[in-house]
C-alpha cells in the first residue's frame, strides 16, 4: 500500500548533496522532525497497525467448545469465501458502489461546476444548503429518512397517494438497498461537492482567459479545462466513497428495526462482522471477515487509483 | 499538467481573490435564469428532509401520524416535546449531548495537533525515512476504520479501557487525511525563509513551530479540526461497540437506543416525537459550527484539495 500515486504530490525537492557526515545542525533538525512525528505515529501504530496485526492473528484461530482457541490456519478465510452471507453482503455493497457512487459524484461534480460559473443567483446559499446534510450524523439521517419513507405517515407516501399513485414501499426487500443509496447520497453529495468546488476555486483565472480567447463555451471549458484540473480532488472523493460504501453500517443496522424482513444479518459485510462478533460471539471468524473486508477495500482503492493514473498519463500524452 | 502549474500560483487564504487577474473573465456579468431555477429546485432535495424534521419536532405523537408531514399541525407542541426530551430518564439527553461535545472536541483538538505537527514535519524537513513514513500515512487513508474497530475493541477490553471515554477518544485521534491536508497546507503557508530567519535569530525548532508555524496554519487547522470534529460527532459504530453504560453514550448511540425503544414497545409510542425532537436538537450545534467557520475551512480546503 506504499504506492498511492494519485494522492502523492512530491514537491520537486532540491537535490540533496551526498554527504558522508551530517552536520550538527542537520542532525538537530532531523531529531526535531522525528519528535514532531512521534505523537502521531505512536497513535498511528497503536490504533492502526497493532489492531490490524491483531485481527490478522485472531483470524487464524478457531474457538472450540473443548480445548479453547485452536490454530486453524486459513480455515476462517476459506469459510468466509464460501459463506453466502458474507459474499451476499459483499455483492450488495459492490452493487451499492457501482450505482450510488457514480450518481453521487456525478451530481456533486455538476453542482460544483454549476456553482463555480457563478451564473446562478444566490450561489452561496445553494452551496450551504447542499452541504448542510453533511453535518447530520448517519444515525439521524437514517432515522429521519426511515420516517420519511414510512408507508402511513411518511410525506412521500402521502403525496403519492394524493396524486393517485398508490403507496410506494421503500422498505421492501427489493427496494431497501436503493432507499439506502438515497440516504447516503443525500448525506454526502455536499461533502464531495465542497471538495471539488474548493479545488475549482483554486484554478488560476489565466487558464480561463486562454480558453475564452479560443472561444470555448461553458461546457467545453468545464470538460477540457476544469475537470482535468481538479482530477486529484475527484480522485480523493472516489477513494473516500469506496471506503464509505464498503463499510456501510449505521444505515442497515438502524433500518433493520423498520424492515426486519428486508435486512438480514449479513446485509453489509460490516454489519455481518458486528453481528458475528457481538451477537454470535464468533470473534475469530468476525476478525477474518473484518480483515478480508479491509483487504477488499484496499485492493479496490489501489486499482482505481492506478487506473486513474494511467488514463491521466494517456491523456497527457495525447495532448 | 495543469495541477503542477497551479501549485506555484496558489497561496493559502487567497482563494477568493485568485481570479482577479483576468479582466475578460467576469462571470458575475451574466446570470442564467435557467441555472438559478434548476439549482434551487435541486436544493429542495437537500433541505426538505430537514424541513420535515423541524416541522415534525413541533408535533405531538398523534399529529405526527395524522397530519401532512411537510406542514405544521394546528397545535404546536414544540415546547412540550423539548420538555419531554430534556427530562426523559432523568435528563439523560443532556448528558448524551455533553458526552458528544466532550468526545468530539477532545478528539478533534488532539487529532488536529498531531496532524499539524506531523504535517509540518513532512512539509518542512528533509530527513531519512520521510518518504516511507508519508506513504504509510497515505496508505492508511484506505484502511477502513470500522473494520479496525473490532480488533481495537478486543485490545481495549484486555487493557480494561472499554466502557470508558478513552475508548472513543483515543482511536479518533488518528487522522491520516488530516496529516495529508496539513502537509500540503504547511508547504505553502509557511515560507522556508521565515523558518531560516527564526533559526538565525537562535530560535529552537519547537519554538519556531509554536510561534511561527502554528500561526500561519490557521485555516488549515480549522479545516482539519472541523472535519475531525464531524467524524467523531457523527461516529456510531465505535461508541456502539465500546460503551455499555448509557450514561457514557454519545448522542448517536443514545438516539438509536431511544428509537429502538420507541419501535419496540407498543405502550411507549409517545417516544417517536421525542426521538424526532432529539434528532432535530442534536444537529443544531454542528450546523452552527459550519456556518460560523465556513470562511476558514473553505479556504483551508481550497489549498488542500487542488493538490491532492
Amino acid at each position: 500500500m506504499s504506492n498511492t500515486p494519485a494522492l502523492t504530490v512530491e514537491r520537486p525537492s532540491p537535490p540533496v548533496k551526498a554527504k558522508r557526515h551530517t552536520s550538527p545542525t542537520k542532525r538537530k533538525q532531523n531529531r526535531a522532525a522525528y519528535l514532531f512525528l512521534l505523537p502521531f505515529f505512536i497513535v498511528f501504530i497503536t490504533m492502526l497497525v497493532i489492531p490490524l496485526v491483531y485481527a490478522g492473528y485472531l483470524s487464524l484461530f478457531e474457538s472450540k467448545l473443548i480445548g479453547g482457541s485452536v490454530f486453524a490456519g486459513l480455515a476462517n478465510y476459506a469459510r468466509a469465501l464460501t459463506d453466502p452471507q458474507f459474499l451476499g453482503g459483499l455483492g450488495r455493497v459492490a452493487l451499492f458502489f457501482i450505482i450510488q457512487v457514480p450518481i453521487m459524484l456525478g451530481l456533486a461534480l455538476f453542482f460544483a461546476l454549476a456553482l463555480d460559473t457563478m451564473r446562478a443567483r444566490g450561489s452561496k446559499g445553494i452551496r450551504l444548503l447542499i452541504f448542510m446534510p453533511y453535518a447530520v450524523p448517519a444515525v439521524v439521517a437514517t432515522l429521519m429518512w426511515g420516517y420519511l419513507y414510512g408507508a402511513d405517515f411518511g410525506p412521500i407516501a402521502q403525496i403519492a397517494r394524493a396524486a393517485g399513485l398508490g403507496t410506494p414501499d421503500f422498505l421492501s426487500a427489493g427496494n431497501i438497498l436503493y432507499s439506502m443509496m438515497n440516504i447516503v447520497t443525500w448525506e454526502f453529495i455536499g461533502y464531495n461537492m465542497i471538495i471539488m468546488y474548493a479545488a475549482l476555486r483554486s484554478i488560476p483565472g489565466e487558464l480561463y482567459e486562454a480558453a475564452e480567447i479560443d472561444g470555448a463555451g461553458q461546457f467545453r471549458l468545464a470538460w477540457s479545462v476544469k475537470i482535468p484540473a481538479i482530477r486529484p480532488a475527484i480522485m480523493l472523493t472516489v477513494i473516500f466513497s469506496i471506503i464509505g460504501s464498503f463499510q456501510l453500517f449505521a444505515e442497515p443496522s438502524l433500518l433493520d428495526a423498520l424492515a426486519p424482513a428486508a435486512i438480514t444479518n449479513g446485509f453489509t459485510p460490516n454489519y455481518y462482522a458486528y453481528n458475528l462478533a457481538f451477537i454470535n460471539q464468533e470473534l475469530n471468524y468476525a476478525a477474518a471477515v473484518a480483515f478480508l473486508l479491509g483487504l477488499v477495500i484496499a485492493v479496490i482503492s489501489y486499482f482505481v487509483q492506478l487506473g486513474s493514473e494511467r488514463s491521466a498519463r494517456r491523456e497527457r500524452k495525447g495532448l | 499538467m495543469t495541477v503542477t502549474e497551479t501549485r506555484t500560483l496558489v497561496t493559502p487564504g487567497t482563494s477568493r481573490r485568485r481570479r482577479g487577474g483576468s479582466r475578460h473573465y467576469d462571470p458575475s456579468r451574466r446570470r442564467s435564469m435557467l441555472l438559478t431555477v434548476l439549482l434551487w429546485l435541486c436544493a429542495l432535495y437537500f433541505i426538505l428532509p430537514l424541513w420535515w424534521l423541524f416541522v415534525s419536532s413541533t408535533k405531538d405523537n398523534s399529529a405526527l401520524f395524522s397530519t401532512f408531514g411537510l406542514w405544521f399541525a394546528p397545535e404546536l407542541s414544540l415546547w412540550d416535546n423539548l420538555q419531554t426530551l430534556f427530562t426523559i430518564r432523568g435528563g439523560i439527553f443532556i448528558r448524551w449531548m455533553l458526552n458528544t461535545v466532550v468526545y468530539s472536541t477532545v478528539s478533534a483538538f488532539g487529532a488536529t495537533l498531531l496532524a499539524a505537527m506531523a504535517g509540518y514535519a513532512f512539509a518542512k524537513y528533509e530527513f531519512p525515512g520521510k518518504k516511507v513514513l508519508f506513504s504509510a500515512t497515505l496508505g492508511a487513508v484506505m484502511i477502513p476504520l470500522t473494520a479496525l474497530a473490532l480488533p481495537t475493541y478486543l485490545l481495549f477490553s484486555q487493557a480494561g479501557l472499554t466502557d470508558t471515554p478513552w475508548a472513543v477518544i483515543i482511536p479518533s485521534l488518528v487522522s491520516p487525511f488530516g496529516v495529508y491536508l496539513m502537509r500540503v497546507y504547511a508547504a505553502d503557508a509557511i515560507p522556508d525563509t521565515l523558518i531560516e530567519a527564526a533559526r538565525v535569530d537562535g530560535a529552537g525548532e519547537f519554538r519556531i513551530f509554536w510561534q511561527v508555524g502554528l500561526r500561519l496554519l490557521g485555516p488549515g487547522l480549522v479545516t482539519v479540526f472541523l472535519f475531525s470534529l464531524v467524524a467523531t460527532w457523527n461516529n456510531y459504530f465505535l461508541p456502539l461497540i465500546m460503551l455499555n453504560t448509557s450514561d457514557l453514550y454519545p448522542i448517536t448511540v443514545g438516539l438509536a437506543q431511544l428509537q429502538a425503544a420507541a419501535s419496540a414497545g407498543g405502550g411507549t409510542q409517545a417516544l417517536f416525537s421525542t426521538v424526532i425532537t432529539g434528532s432535530f436538537v442534536s444537529i443544531i450545534p454542528l450546523i452552527i459550527a459550519f456556518l460560523f467557520l465556513q470562511r476558514y475551512w473553505q479556504s483551508g480546503l481550497a489549498t488542500g484539495s487542488v493538490k491532492g
